[in-house]
């Protein structure tokens, strides 16, 4: 369980995060979204000890960051931004000195080590130097160093950032493989990442949250949530037609998809109404999309207005 | 196992991991002989003992010692394995301190590494032994100081080439601070109470004590609270730089 109230922080007159509030409990995977320079490294260094907040507290399973530090870092594993490490160490010394320094029994150190390793696909690369690695291999040591000691609470500040789709979806993987009782914060600006292992998603910006709902809960604040979108050739006459459909507001054309798309007024389903359009008229289209709504749209009208939720 | 040692460990480690150790003995060793039997004449002056040996230290150590502190916690912050040092379950003093413990286990390493020569003393004469340890115990004092500074200089920045430079600066003012060329200004401009400050403030005049073999409460003193002023300043500068 993280609690955090009011927390702020402040460098000299900038303000990097403003009174921030909530709680994450056990099983959720919660996706710290907002623009860069929004405060979502700087909670995140908070919660993992690292700065100290200007104001309010956070308390990470039972215990507080400041007062009983020691405490809350060991219930934590963290993954900074970038994935630093000691690069003239191999995979193997620093695992090492990381599972000394949290205090893994000798004994129980080899097994808990490789164990991690063959999770995180490390065995090839084991005994080289980490500064020679490629950059999917630098994040998945940080990611091992981070899930070590087994942690109730994991922070992972951007772990897909600059890997190729297939790191991604191996970190993905990771994340959601991960047992089922603990806390998971992940910050990202890649939004199918969210829908993709989040169980909640917080936005911030300007350090203040303005969002904090379901990924299910975000689209649906879409202007694109259950609208239809056609492909055909004909995009004018498919505007017309799909202008006459019932509970259709404004249909819109996308000439360089070449897709028209139509969107339904507030709490209205035209789907069906659609599907039956293209049979009755039959209509030539290629293709036919029911959007879910889109995230990327609801992050951009939620940032960049700043309107609370 | 104590966070300090674990740190200690992996510090040290890392040091012989590179090739700067190896440059770094080779250098400190060449140059200590170097300096001790061509500019301090130790066979012509045809007496068993190591002073020639010893005077040299205080200047060798202004350019070798910042070399080795320069990367303490410059090279953390640069690469940000700072902010993962610090997220482990250890406190700032534990970190600051296994670091520091490493680098002068390291100097120490070379400073041992000098040991033909007080071999060559004993194998050539009868010198007094006991002046020889206690100039090696000064000498290592010494060192720990200039890398105290050199830490809490480290600290303050991501640069190691500025790093470097100011701990040598400090450092030379350090060493001069009991020349009577800095006294006789000092004596100019300030009162007599702040002058006698300066010349206790000289690493010279404390290392010299020790190594004429009387080992002085107050000399240990001396390097005991400066290493434990710029070692506490060092976390002080890290948790006011932590945010850059």
């Amino acid at each position: 369980m993280i609690e955090i109230k009011n927390l702020t922080k402040r460098y000299g007159d900038l303000l990097a995060v403003d009174s921030v509030s909530f709680t994450v409990g056990a099983g959720e995977v919660l996706g710290f979204l907002g623009p860069n320079g929004a405060g979502k490294s700087t909670t995140m260094k908070m919660i993992a000890g690292f700065l100290t907040p200007s104001n309010g507290s956070i308390s990470v399973c039972g215990f507080d960051v400041e007062a009983q530090s020691l405490e809350a870092k060991r219930c934590i594993g963290y993954l900074p931004e970038g994935a630093p490490a000691y690069g003239e160490m191999t995979p193997a010394g620093f695992l090492r000195f990381i599972a000394d320094i949290r205090g893994i029994a000798p004994g129980a150190r080899e097994q808990r080590i490789r164990d991690v390793v063959m999770r995180l696909g490390l065995e090839r690369v084991f005994e080289q130097p980490i500064e020679t690695l490629s950059k999917g291999f630098k994040r998945r040591v940080g990611l091992a160093q981070a899930i070590l000691h087994d942690p109730k609470v994991l922070v992972l500040d951007e772990p897909t950032d600059g890997l190729d789709p297939n790191q991604k979806h191996e970190v993905r993987t990771l994340i959601q493989g991960l047992a089922k009782d603990k806390i998971v914060i992940v910050s990202t600006h890649i939004l199918e990442e969210v829908h993709a292992v989040c169980t909640r998603a917080i936005i911030i910006a300007n350090g203040r949250i303005v969002a904090d709902a379901t990924p299910d809960e975000l689209e649906a604040r879409s202007r694109y949530h259950h609208a239809v979108t056609l492909r055909g050739d004909d995009l004018e006459g498919l505007k017309l037609a799909l202008a006459g459909v019932a509970g259709v507001g404004e249909v819109a054309i996308d000439s360089e998809d070449k897709v028209v798309t139509a969107f339904p007024r507030k709490g209205q389903s035209i789907f069906a109404a659609v599907t039956r359009l293209i049979q009755d008229r039959k209509l030539a289209v290629s293709e036919v999309l029911l959007e879910r709504g889109r995230l990327d749209e609801v992050f951009r009208t939620i940032t960049q207005t700043g309107a609370r939720s | 196992m104590n966070p300090v040692s674990v740190i200690f460990k992996r510090e040290l480690a890392s040091y012989f991991s590179t090739p700067v150790a190896y440059v770094f003995i080779v250098i400190f060793l060449v140059l200590a002989n170097a300096f001790a039997f061509q500019l301090g004449g130790l066979f012509e002056r045809g007496q068993a003992d190591l002073r020639p040996f010893f005077d040299f230290h205080p200047w060798l150590y202004l350019f070798l010692v910042p070399a080795v502190a320069m990367r303490l916690w410059a090279e953390e912050r640069n690469t940000g394995s700072i902010e993962l040092l610090l997220t482990l379950p250890v406190t700032q003093t534990q970190a600051v301190v296994g670091k520091f413990l490493a680098a002068w286990a390291f100097v120490g390493i070379a400073l041992a590494l000098t040991f033909p020569i007080w071999i060559t003393v004993n194998y050539l004469g009868d010198p007094d032994n006991g002046v020889i340890v206690t100039s090696y115990i000064g000498s290592l004092l010494m060192a720990g100081g200039f890398l105290a500074i050199g830490s809490a200089v480290s600290a303050a920045t991501r640069s190691q080439v500025i790093a470097f430079i100011i701990t040598v600066v400090i450092c030379f003012g350090l060493l001069l601070a009991g020349h009577p060329l800095v006294l006789g200004f000092a004596k100019m401009a300030l009162p007599q109470w702040l002058v006698d400050g300066v010349a206790a403030l000289s690493f010279i005049t404390h290392f010299t004590s020790i190594s004429k073999g009387v080992i002085d409460l107050r000399d240990l003193i001396f390097f005991g609270l400066l290493i434990g002023f710029f070692l506490y300043a060092t976390s002080v500068v890290i948790d006011l730089k932590k945010a850059d």
